[in-house]
Protein backbone atom coordinates (compact mmCIF):
# COMPACT_ATOMS: atom_id res chain seq x y z
CA UNK A 1 0.00 0.00 0.00
CA UNK A 2 2.66 2.15 0.92
CA UNK A 3 4.88 1.42 -2.39
CA UNK A 4 1.97 2.28 -4.03
CA UNK A 5 0.75 5.45 -3.21
CA UNK A 6 4.50 6.71 -3.35
CA UNK A 7 4.63 5.08 -7.11
CA UNK A 8 1.20 7.09 -7.84
CA UNK A 9 2.43 10.32 -6.21
CA UNK A 10 6.11 9.95 -7.38
CA UNK A 11 4.26 10.17 -11.21
CA UNK A 12 2.45 12.62 -10.25
CA UNK A 13 5.34 15.15 -9.37
CA UNK A 14 7.54 13.63 -12.25
CA UNK A 15 4.79 14.17 -14.83
CA UNK A 16 3.82 17.73 -13.42
CA UNK A 17 7.47 18.66 -13.23
CA UNK A 18 8.55 17.47 -16.63
CA UNK A 19 4.85 19.41 -17.97
CA UNK A 20 6.06 22.78 -16.33
CA UNK A 21 9.46 22.52 -18.34
CA UNK A 22 7.77 20.78 -21.98
CA UNK A 23 4.19 22.68 -22.21
CA UNK A 24 5.11 25.76 -23.99
CA UNK A 25 1.86 27.10 -22.60
CA UNK A 26 2.38 29.40 -19.42
CA UNK A 27 -1.03 28.44 -18.29
CA UNK A 28 -0.60 24.94 -18.93
CA UNK A 29 2.84 24.83 -17.22
CA UNK A 30 0.90 26.22 -14.31
CA UNK A 31 -1.72 23.73 -14.73
CA UNK A 32 0.86 20.84 -14.25
CA UNK A 33 3.33 22.75 -11.39
CA UNK A 34 -0.03 21.95 -9.68
CA UNK A 35 0.03 18.63 -10.00
CA UNK A 36 3.47 18.41 -8.60
CA UNK A 37 2.52 20.36 -5.58
CA UNK A 38 -0.13 18.14 -4.69
CA UNK A 39 2.00 14.88 -5.27
CA UNK A 40 4.15 16.17 -2.86
CA UNK A 41 1.23 17.08 -0.62
CA UNK A 42 0.17 13.65 -0.83
CA UNK A 43 3.97 12.39 -0.16
CA UNK A 44 3.02 14.49 3.21
CA UNK A 45 0.33 12.62 3.85
CA UNK A 46 1.58 9.56 3.71
CA UNK A 47 4.47 10.48 5.63
CA UNK A 48 1.99 11.12 8.70
CA UNK A 49 2.18 15.20 8.30
CA UNK A 50 -0.88 15.44 7.64
CA UNK A 51 -0.49 19.64 8.92
CA UNK A 52 2.38 20.10 6.39
CA UNK A 53 0.24 18.56 3.69
CA UNK A 54 -2.31 21.06 4.19
CA UNK A 55 -0.14 24.14 4.18
CA UNK A 56 1.31 22.67 0.32
CA UNK A 57 -2.48 22.90 -0.49
CA UNK A 58 -3.74 26.08 0.94
CA UNK A 59 -0.54 28.29 0.33
CA UNK A 60 1.07 26.65 -2.97
CA UNK A 61 -2.17 25.22 -5.03
CA UNK A 62 -4.43 27.38 -3.30
CA UNK A 63 -2.82 31.11 -3.26
CA UNK A 64 0.31 30.97 -5.51
CA UNK A 65 -0.41 29.08 -8.57
CA UNK A 66 -3.71 31.11 -8.39
CA UNK A 67 -1.69 34.18 -8.13
CA UNK A 68 0.60 32.86 -11.37
CA UNK A 69 -2.73 32.44 -13.17
CA UNK A 70 -4.40 35.65 -12.32
CA UNK A 71 -1.14 37.72 -13.55
CA UNK A 72 -0.91 35.29 -16.25
CA UNK A 73 -4.32 36.29 -17.80
CA UNK A 74 -4.20 39.55 -16.68
CA UNK A 75 -0.58 40.40 -18.51
CA UNK A 76 -2.33 38.48 -21.81
CA UNK A 77 0.71 36.65 -21.77
CA UNK A 78 -1.43 33.61 -22.59
CA UNK A 79 0.22 32.72 -25.67
CA UNK A 80 3.08 30.20 -26.41
CA UNK A 81 6.45 31.64 -26.21
CA UNK A 82 8.95 31.28 -29.24
CA UNK A 83 11.34 29.17 -27.62
CA UNK A 84 14.10 30.50 -30.23
CA UNK A 85 14.65 33.40 -28.85
CA UNK A 86 16.40 34.11 -25.86
CA UNK A 87 16.01 37.44 -24.22
CA UNK A 88 18.76 37.31 -21.58
CA UNK A 89 22.01 35.38 -23.37
CA UNK A 90 23.92 33.30 -20.22
CA UNK A 91 20.46 32.17 -18.97
CA UNK A 92 20.59 28.65 -20.17
CA UNK A 93 24.24 28.02 -19.69
CA UNK A 94 23.55 29.16 -16.15
CA UNK A 95 20.78 27.10 -16.19
CA UNK A 96 22.44 24.11 -17.29
CA UNK A 97 24.87 24.95 -14.70
CA UNK A 98 22.88 24.84 -11.83
CA UNK A 99 20.49 21.75 -12.58
CA UNK A 100 23.33 19.62 -13.18
CA UNK A 101 24.72 20.50 -10.11
CA UNK A 102 21.81 19.73 -8.14
CA UNK A 103 21.24 16.70 -9.66
CA UNK A 104 24.78 15.57 -8.80
CA UNK A 105 24.75 17.01 -5.45
CA UNK A 106 21.91 14.68 -4.43
CA UNK A 107 23.07 12.31 -5.97
CA UNK A 108 26.24 12.18 -4.08
CA UNK A 109 24.15 12.65 -0.80
CA UNK A 110 22.03 9.69 -1.90
CA UNK A 111 24.83 7.07 -2.29
CA UNK A 112 27.00 8.53 0.33
CA UNK A 113 24.45 8.38 3.33
CA UNK A 114 22.94 4.89 1.76
CA UNK A 115 23.86 2.90 4.41
CA UNK A 116 22.85 5.10 7.01
CA UNK A 117 19.39 5.18 5.12
CA UNK A 118 19.06 1.46 5.55
CA UNK A 119 20.38 1.65 9.25
CA UNK A 120 17.22 4.08 9.92
CA UNK A 121 14.51 2.99 8.21
CA UNK A 122 13.69 -0.07 10.80
CA UNK A 123 13.72 2.94 13.35
CA UNK A 124 9.42 4.94 12.72
CA UNK A 125 7.36 1.49 13.44
CA UNK A 126 9.49 1.59 16.74
CA UNK A 127 9.03 5.10 17.56
CA UNK A 128 5.38 5.45 16.69
CA UNK A 129 4.42 3.40 19.68
CA UNK A 130 6.72 4.19 22.03
CA UNK A 131 7.37 8.04 21.54
CA UNK A 132 3.14 8.80 20.58
CA UNK A 133 3.93 10.55 17.71
CA UNK A 134 0.68 8.96 16.60
CA UNK A 135 -0.75 10.73 19.65
CA UNK A 136 -3.58 13.45 19.68
CA UNK A 137 -2.44 16.63 17.62
CA UNK A 138 1.20 15.18 18.61
CA UNK A 139 1.75 16.74 14.98
CA UNK A 140 0.54 20.14 15.38
CA UNK A 141 1.59 20.53 19.16
CA UNK A 142 4.93 20.00 18.13
CA UNK A 143 5.19 21.61 15.77
CA UNK A 144 3.82 24.81 17.33
CA UNK A 145 6.21 24.45 20.79
CA UNK A 146 8.69 24.07 18.39
CA UNK A 147 8.37 27.53 16.54
CA UNK A 148 7.51 29.39 19.17
CA UNK A 149 10.48 28.33 21.43
CA UNK A 150 13.39 27.59 19.94
CA UNK A 151 12.85 29.41 16.97
CA UNK A 152 11.02 32.12 18.21
CA UNK A 153 13.33 34.41 16.85
CA UNK A 154 13.39 33.12 13.38
CA UNK A 155 9.53 33.42 13.31
CA UNK A 156 9.41 36.80 14.22
CA UNK A 157 12.18 37.74 11.58
CA UNK A 158 10.11 36.30 9.01
CA UNK A 159 7.10 38.25 10.32
CA UNK A 160 8.78 41.08 9.80
CA UNK A 161 9.83 40.41 6.52
CA UNK A 162 6.34 39.66 5.14
CA UNK A 163 5.38 42.66 7.14
CA UNK A 164 7.89 44.47 4.77
CA UNK A 165 6.83 43.43 1.51
CA UNK A 166 3.39 44.29 2.36
CA UNK A 167 4.03 47.88 3.26
CA UNK A 168 6.16 48.23 0.60
CA UNK A 169 3.87 46.53 -2.26
CA UNK A 170 0.78 49.39 -0.39
CA UNK A 171 3.74 52.03 -0.96
CA UNK A 172 4.87 51.68 -4.38
CA UNK A 173 0.51 50.49 -5.44
CA UNK A 174 -0.44 53.67 -3.87
CA UNK A 175 -0.84 56.58 -6.18
CA UNK A 176 -0.55 59.91 -4.16
CA UNK A 177 -3.54 62.30 -5.12
CA UNK A 178 -2.31 64.98 -7.40
CA UNK A 179 -4.89 67.58 -7.21
CA UNK A 180 -7.55 67.97 -4.24
CA UNK A 181 -10.31 67.03 -7.40
CA UNK A 182 -8.72 63.58 -7.92
CA UNK A 183 -9.00 61.93 -4.17
CA UNK A 184 -12.27 60.58 -5.24
CA UNK A 185 -10.44 57.17 -5.80
CA UNK B 1 -15.35 1.84 12.61
CA UNK B 2 -17.96 -0.81 13.21
CA UNK B 3 -19.10 -3.40 15.32
CA UNK B 4 -18.80 -5.66 12.85
CA UNK B 5 -14.63 -5.29 11.58
CA UNK B 6 -15.19 -4.93 7.63
CA UNK B 7 -12.54 -5.68 5.47
CA UNK B 8 -10.41 -2.74 3.86
CA UNK B 9 -12.23 -2.85 0.69
CA UNK B 10 -15.78 -2.86 1.74
CA UNK B 11 -14.87 0.03 4.51
CA UNK B 12 -14.06 2.37 1.31
CA UNK B 13 -17.00 1.16 -0.52
CA UNK B 14 -19.07 2.66 2.31
CA UNK B 15 -17.23 5.15 2.42
CA UNK B 16 -17.53 6.23 -1.05
CA UNK B 17 -21.25 5.93 -0.79
CA UNK B 18 -21.58 7.52 2.07
CA UNK B 19 -19.96 10.30 0.35
CA UNK B 20 -21.68 10.47 -2.08
CA UNK B 21 -24.94 10.73 -0.60
CA UNK B 22 -23.12 13.37 2.16
CA UNK B 23 -22.76 15.09 -1.08
CA UNK B 24 -26.08 14.86 -3.28
CA UNK B 25 -28.75 14.83 -0.82
CA UNK B 26 -28.17 18.48 0.58
CA UNK B 27 -27.97 19.45 -2.54
CA UNK B 28 -31.23 18.17 -3.85
CA UNK B 29 -32.92 19.28 -0.85
CA UNK B 30 -31.64 22.57 -0.89
CA UNK B 31 -32.06 22.92 -4.95
CA UNK B 32 -36.20 21.41 -4.42
CA UNK B 33 -37.24 23.28 -1.11
CA UNK B 34 -35.01 26.57 -1.58
CA UNK B 35 -34.00 27.46 -5.12
CA UNK B 36 -37.49 26.07 -6.14
CA UNK B 37 -40.46 26.25 -3.79
CA UNK B 38 -38.79 29.68 -1.13
CA UNK B 39 -37.61 31.20 -3.88
CA UNK B 40 -41.17 31.31 -5.23
CA UNK B 41 -42.86 32.00 -1.90
CA UNK B 42 -40.59 34.87 -1.43
CA UNK B 43 -41.75 36.17 -5.00
CA UNK B 44 -45.27 35.34 -4.57
CA UNK B 45 -45.41 32.60 -6.68
CA UNK B 46 -45.76 28.55 -7.07
CA UNK B 47 -42.37 27.45 -8.39
CA UNK B 48 -43.07 24.23 -10.22
CA UNK B 49 -46.13 22.16 -9.45
CA UNK B 50 -46.59 20.31 -12.48
CA UNK B 51 -44.23 17.29 -11.69
CA UNK B 52 -45.39 14.87 -9.03
CA UNK B 53 -46.96 16.62 -5.88
CA UNK B 54 -46.55 20.28 -5.13
CA UNK B 55 -43.70 20.03 -8.27
CA UNK B 56 -41.39 17.53 -5.60
CA UNK B 57 -40.28 15.67 -9.11
CA UNK B 58 -38.84 19.08 -10.85
CA UNK B 59 -35.88 18.08 -9.78
CA UNK B 60 -35.52 14.66 -11.73
CA UNK B 61 -36.99 16.64 -15.01
CA UNK B 62 -34.40 19.60 -14.44
CA UNK B 63 -31.57 17.01 -14.69
CA UNK B 64 -32.89 14.41 -17.85
CA UNK B 65 -32.98 17.97 -19.35
CA UNK B 66 -29.77 18.79 -18.70
CA UNK B 67 -28.47 15.33 -19.40
CA UNK B 68 -30.25 15.24 -22.93
CA UNK B 69 -28.44 18.93 -23.98
CA UNK B 70 -26.00 18.81 -26.39
CA UNK B 71 -22.11 19.31 -24.84
CA UNK B 72 -21.23 22.59 -26.32
CA UNK B 73 -17.52 23.44 -26.66
CA UNK B 74 -16.37 26.98 -27.95
CA UNK B 75 -14.21 26.57 -31.56
CA UNK B 76 -11.67 28.78 -29.70
CA UNK B 77 -11.71 27.13 -26.06
CA UNK B 78 -9.01 25.42 -24.49
CA UNK B 79 -10.88 21.79 -24.92
CA UNK B 80 -8.62 19.53 -22.41
CA UNK B 81 -9.04 22.44 -20.10
CA UNK B 82 -12.39 23.26 -20.40
CA UNK B 83 -13.59 19.72 -19.57
CA UNK B 84 -11.22 19.58 -16.41
CA UNK B 85 -12.46 22.52 -15.00
CA UNK B 86 -16.18 21.72 -13.82
CA UNK B 87 -14.68 18.09 -12.17
CA UNK B 88 -11.73 20.35 -10.54
CA UNK B 89 -14.92 22.15 -8.51
CA UNK B 90 -16.91 19.09 -8.00
CA UNK B 91 -14.00 17.35 -6.80
CA UNK B 92 -13.22 19.76 -4.19
CA UNK B 93 -16.49 19.21 -3.01
CA UNK B 94 -16.37 15.86 -2.25
CA UNK B 95 -12.77 16.28 -0.50
CA UNK B 96 -14.58 18.79 1.55
CA UNK B 97 -17.22 16.17 2.63
CA UNK B 98 -14.43 13.95 3.76
CA UNK B 99 -13.42 15.57 6.83
CA UNK B 100 -16.55 16.01 8.61
CA UNK B 101 -18.10 13.88 11.65
CA UNK B 102 -21.45 12.66 11.09
CA UNK B 103 -21.32 11.13 14.69
CA UNK B 104 -19.44 9.43 17.42
CA UNK B 105 -18.29 6.32 14.76
CA UNK B 106 -19.53 7.97 11.75
CA UNK B 107 -16.98 9.66 10.08
CA UNK B 108 -15.21 9.36 6.69
CA UNK B 109 -11.62 10.16 8.14
CA UNK B 110 -10.37 11.40 11.51
CA UNK B 111 -6.99 13.44 11.98
CA UNK B 112 -5.67 15.96 14.01
CA UNK B 113 -5.24 18.68 10.85
CA UNK B 114 -8.94 18.89 10.05
CA UNK B 115 -9.51 21.94 10.21
CA UNK B 116 -6.96 23.18 8.38
CA UNK B 117 -7.65 20.18 5.79
CA UNK B 118 -11.04 21.97 5.38
CA UNK B 119 -9.38 25.42 4.81
CA UNK B 120 -7.32 23.99 1.88
CA UNK B 121 -9.38 21.64 0.20
CA UNK B 122 -11.53 24.37 0.12
CA UNK B 123 -9.34 26.87 -2.20
CA UNK B 124 -9.33 24.16 -4.52
CA UNK B 125 -12.58 25.11 -6.19
CA UNK B 126 -10.72 28.61 -6.97
CA UNK B 127 -8.83 26.95 -9.69
CA UNK B 128 -11.50 25.44 -11.15
CA UNK B 129 -13.05 28.60 -11.31
CA UNK B 130 -10.19 30.39 -12.76
CA UNK B 131 -8.80 27.83 -15.39
CA UNK B 132 -13.03 27.31 -16.46
CA UNK B 133 -13.52 31.19 -17.20
CA UNK B 134 -9.94 31.10 -19.05
CA UNK B 135 -10.23 28.06 -21.06
CA UNK B 136 -13.80 29.33 -22.10
CA UNK B 137 -12.09 32.25 -24.83
CA UNK B 138 -14.61 34.44 -23.83
CA UNK B 139 -14.25 37.57 -22.58
CA UNK B 140 -17.31 37.62 -20.48
CA UNK B 141 -16.07 34.36 -19.09
CA UNK B 142 -12.36 35.51 -17.98
CA UNK B 143 -13.81 38.52 -16.33
CA UNK B 144 -16.12 36.25 -14.53
CA UNK B 145 -13.65 34.06 -13.84
CA UNK B 146 -11.12 36.98 -12.63
CA UNK B 147 -13.43 38.23 -10.48
CA UNK B 148 -14.38 35.13 -8.75
CA UNK B 149 -10.61 34.23 -8.09
CA UNK B 150 -10.13 37.81 -6.45
CA UNK B 151 -13.04 37.31 -4.23
CA UNK B 152 -12.62 33.83 -3.31
CA UNK B 153 -9.01 34.44 -2.47
CA UNK B 154 -10.13 37.76 -0.54
CA UNK B 155 -12.88 35.99 1.14
CA UNK B 156 -10.38 33.16 2.15
CA UNK B 157 -8.82 35.10 4.91
CA UNK B 158 -11.78 35.95 6.69
CA UNK B 159 -13.03 32.37 7.03
CA UNK B 160 -9.48 31.36 7.98
CA UNK B 161 -9.25 33.74 10.32
CA UNK B 162 -12.61 33.46 12.16
CA UNK B 163 -12.03 29.49 12.44
CA UNK B 164 -8.80 30.08 14.33
CA UNK B 165 -10.98 31.34 17.00
CA UNK B 166 -12.60 28.33 17.00
CA UNK B 167 -9.60 26.47 17.07
CA UNK B 168 -8.39 28.07 20.20
CA UNK B 169 -11.30 27.80 22.16
CA UNK B 170 -11.38 24.22 21.42
CA UNK B 171 -7.23 23.80 21.52
CA UNK B 172 -7.83 21.20 18.82
CA UNK B 173 -8.04 21.30 15.06
CA UNK B 174 -9.53 17.82 14.64
CA UNK B 175 -13.29 18.15 14.01
CA UNK B 176 -14.22 15.11 16.05
CA UNK B 177 -12.73 16.71 19.14
CA UNK B 178 -14.23 20.30 18.55
CA UNK B 179 -17.43 18.62 19.07
CA UNK B 180 -16.97 16.72 21.64
CA UNK B 181 -15.53 19.67 23.71
CA UNK B 182 -18.74 21.38 22.72
CA UNK B 183 -20.88 19.18 23.82
CA UNK B 184 -19.22 18.03 26.86
CA UNK B 185 -17.95 21.35 28.04
CA UNK B 186 -20.31 23.80 30.30
CA UNK B 187 -21.54 27.28 30.50
CA UNK B 188 -19.87 28.79 33.97
CA UNK B 189 -20.32 25.58 35.57
CA UNK B 190 -24.19 24.51 34.01
CA UNK B 191 -23.78 21.77 31.46
CA UNK B 192 -27.47 22.00 30.31
CA UNK B 193 -26.70 22.64 26.89
CA UNK B 194 -23.34 21.79 26.59
CA UNK B 195 -20.97 24.51 25.26
CA UNK B 196 -21.73 25.81 21.87
CA UNK B 197 -19.45 27.90 20.54
CA UNK B 198 -21.85 30.15 18.72
CA UNK B 199 -22.67 31.93 21.89
CA UNK B 200 -18.62 32.42 22.73
CA UNK B 201 -17.97 33.01 19.34
CA UNK B 202 -20.92 34.57 17.92
CA UNK B 203 -18.84 37.14 15.55
CA UNK B 204 -16.69 34.11 14.40
CA UNK B 205 -19.91 32.41 13.28
CA UNK B 206 -21.11 35.63 11.56
CA UNK B 207 -17.79 36.18 9.50
CA UNK B 208 -18.00 32.45 8.96
CA UNK B 209 -21.12 32.95 7.15
CA UNK B 210 -20.57 35.52 5.11
CA UNK B 211 -17.42 34.44 3.78
CA UNK B 212 -18.70 31.20 2.87
CA UNK B 213 -21.92 33.37 1.12
CA UNK B 214 -19.19 34.84 -0.89
CA UNK B 215 -16.83 31.63 -1.27
CA UNK B 216 -20.28 30.15 -3.21
CA UNK B 217 -20.44 33.29 -5.34
CA UNK B 218 -23.77 33.81 -4.27
CA UNK B 219 -26.15 36.89 -4.01
CA UNK B 220 -25.33 39.15 -2.13
CA UNK B 221 -21.61 38.47 -3.22
CA UNK B 222 -22.35 37.41 -6.95
CA UNK B 223 -20.75 39.30 -8.42
CA UNK B 224 -18.73 37.08 -10.86
CA UNK B 225 -21.46 35.38 -11.97
CA UNK B 226 -23.97 38.83 -12.42
CA UNK B 227 -26.30 37.81 -15.22
CA UNK B 228 -27.23 41.30 -16.38
CA UNK B 229 -23.51 42.32 -17.05
CA UNK B 230 -21.43 39.14 -17.37
CA UNK B 231 -24.39 36.73 -18.43
CA UNK B 232 -23.16 34.14 -15.50
CA UNK B 233 -19.25 35.37 -15.79
CA UNK B 234 -17.17 31.68 -15.48
CA UNK B 235 -20.20 29.54 -16.47
CA UNK B 236 -21.01 31.29 -19.68
CA UNK B 237 -20.21 28.75 -22.13
CA UNK B 238 -20.69 25.50 -20.63
CA UNK B 239 -23.97 23.28 -21.52
CA UNK B 240 -25.11 20.19 -21.03
CA UNK B 241 -24.27 18.23 -17.92
CA UNK B 242 -20.95 20.30 -17.60
CA UNK B 243 -23.04 23.15 -16.64
CA UNK B 244 -24.97 20.68 -14.22
CA UNK B 245 -21.98 19.84 -12.56
CA UNK B 246 -21.09 23.01 -12.00
CA UNK B 247 -24.86 23.61 -10.58
CA UNK B 248 -24.98 20.40 -8.31
CA UNK B 249 -21.48 21.25 -7.17
CA UNK B 250 -22.41 25.00 -6.02
CA UNK B 251 -25.59 23.87 -4.21
CA UNK B 252 -23.46 20.40 -2.76
CA UNK B 253 -20.71 23.02 -1.36
CA UNK B 254 -23.42 25.02 0.03
CA UNK B 255 -24.82 22.40 2.36
CA UNK B 256 -21.03 21.00 3.21
CA UNK B 257 -20.09 24.74 4.27
CA UNK B 258 -23.43 24.28 6.59
CA UNK B 259 -22.18 21.01 7.67
CA UNK B 260 -19.06 22.23 8.97
CA UNK B 261 -20.18 25.24 10.31
CA UNK B 262 -22.80 23.43 12.61
CA UNK B 263 -19.80 21.31 13.45
CA UNK B 264 -17.74 24.37 14.42
CA UNK B 265 -20.44 26.47 16.36
CA UNK B 266 -23.50 24.30 16.94
CA UNK B 267 -21.65 21.43 17.81
CA UNK B 268 -22.20 18.90 15.51
CA UNK B 269 -23.84 15.53 15.64
CA UNK B 270 -23.97 15.53 19.54
CA UNK B 271 -26.59 16.58 21.59
CA UNK B 272 -25.20 17.78 24.64
CA UNK B 273 -23.47 14.90 26.72
CA UNK B 274 -24.88 15.86 30.15
CA UNK B 275 -28.92 15.24 29.07
CA UNK B 276 -27.74 11.37 29.09
CA UNK B 277 -25.20 11.59 31.56
CA UNK B 278 -22.56 10.69 29.00
CA UNK B 279 -18.77 12.12 29.78
CA UNK B 280 -16.77 11.39 27.49
CA UNK B 281 -16.56 9.77 23.47
CA UNK B 282 -16.50 6.09 24.69
CA UNK B 283 -19.95 6.61 26.65
CA UNK B 284 -21.89 7.56 24.05
CA UNK B 285 -24.45 4.93 22.78
CA UNK B 286 -24.69 3.63 19.41
CA UNK B 287 -27.36 5.26 18.81
CA UNK B 288 -25.89 8.15 18.00
CA UNK B 289 -24.58 7.04 14.91
CA UNK B 290 -27.89 6.68 13.13
CA UNK B 291 -29.29 10.27 15.10
CA UNK B 292 -26.05 11.85 14.68
CA UNK B 293 -26.43 12.53 10.84
CA UNK B 294 -29.95 13.36 11.22
CA UNK B 295 -29.11 16.37 13.80
CA UNK B 296 -26.31 17.03 11.72
CA UNK B 297 -28.96 17.68 8.50
CA UNK B 298 -31.30 19.25 10.71
CA UNK B 299 -28.60 21.75 11.51
CA UNK B 300 -27.76 21.82 8.29
CA UNK B 301 -31.37 22.69 6.43
CA UNK B 302 -31.34 25.56 9.52
CA UNK B 303 -28.15 27.23 8.63
CA UNK B 304 -29.02 27.34 4.52
CA UNK B 305 -32.42 28.18 5.22
CA UNK B 306 -30.46 31.54 6.07
CA UNK B 307 -27.91 31.34 3.43
CA UNK B 308 -30.67 31.23 0.82
CA UNK B 309 -32.51 33.84 2.67
CA UNK B 310 -29.78 36.23 2.40
CA UNK B 311 -29.29 35.09 -1.18
CA UNK B 312 -32.85 36.05 -2.40
CA UNK B 313 -33.40 39.32 -0.11
CA UNK B 314 -30.28 41.37 -0.98
CA UNK B 315 -28.79 43.20 -4.01
CA UNK B 316 -25.73 42.65 -5.58
CA UNK B 317 -22.75 44.50 -3.60
CA UNK B 318 -20.44 46.53 -6.06
CA UNK B 319 -17.18 45.03 -7.41
CA UNK B 320 -15.23 47.62 -5.18
CA UNK B 321 -17.64 47.52 -2.46
CA UNK B 322 -17.10 44.26 -1.88
CA UNK B 323 -13.11 44.01 -1.77
CA UNK B 324 -13.16 46.43 0.76
CA UNK B 325 -15.81 44.83 2.99
CA UNK B 326 -13.37 41.76 2.87
CA UNK B 327 -10.39 43.64 3.90
CA UNK B 328 -11.10 46.58 5.95
CA UNK B 329 -14.27 45.30 7.96
CA UNK B 330 -14.14 41.28 7.69
CA UNK B 331 -10.36 40.60 8.12
CA UNK B 332 -9.96 43.69 11.08
CA UNK B 333 -12.76 42.46 13.31
CA UNK B 334 -11.53 38.30 12.43
CA UNK B 335 -8.11 39.59 13.87
CA UNK B 336 -9.76 41.44 16.96
CA UNK B 337 -11.75 38.66 17.52
CA UNK B 338 -9.06 36.00 18.02
CA UNK B 339 -6.56 38.48 20.09
CA UNK B 340 -9.80 38.77 22.46
CA UNK B 341 -10.49 35.25 22.13
CA UNK B 342 -6.56 34.43 22.72
CA UNK B 343 -6.80 37.02 25.68
CA UNK B 344 -10.01 35.26 27.35
CA UNK B 345 -8.27 31.68 27.11
CA UNK B 346 -5.36 32.80 28.90
CA UNK B 347 -7.35 34.44 31.96
CA UNK B 348 -9.76 32.05 32.12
Amino acid sequence: MQLFVFICAGLMILTGAIGVIVRSHPVHAALSLILTLFGVAVMYVAQEAQFLAAVQVIVYAGAIVVLFLFVIMLLGVDTAEDLRIEPFKLQRKFAMLVGGGVIGLVTIAAISSRDNLALVKPLPSDAVGSVEIASHDGNIRRLARDLFSDHVLAFELTSVLLVVAVVGTVLLARRAPKSPSETTS
Amino acid sequence: MFAVDLPYWAQSLLRVLGGTVAVLLPAGTIVYLFLFKMMSFMQSRLGPMEAGPYGSMQLFAEVGKWLQKEDIQPAKADKRIFKMAPLIVLVSTFLLVAVVPFGPDAYFTNFDAGVFYMLAVSSISTLGILIAGWSSANKYSLLGGLRAAGQLIAYELPMVLAVLGVVIQAETMNMQTIVLRQNAGAMFGWNGLGNPYILTQFVGFVIFMIAVQAELTQAPFDMPIAESELVSGYMTEYSGFRFLIFFIAEFATAGVFALIASVLFLGGWGVPFSWFGWHGVNDVANWMNIAGPLIMFTKMMVLTFLMMWVRFSYPRFREDQLQRFAWKVLIPVALLNIMVTAVLKVVF
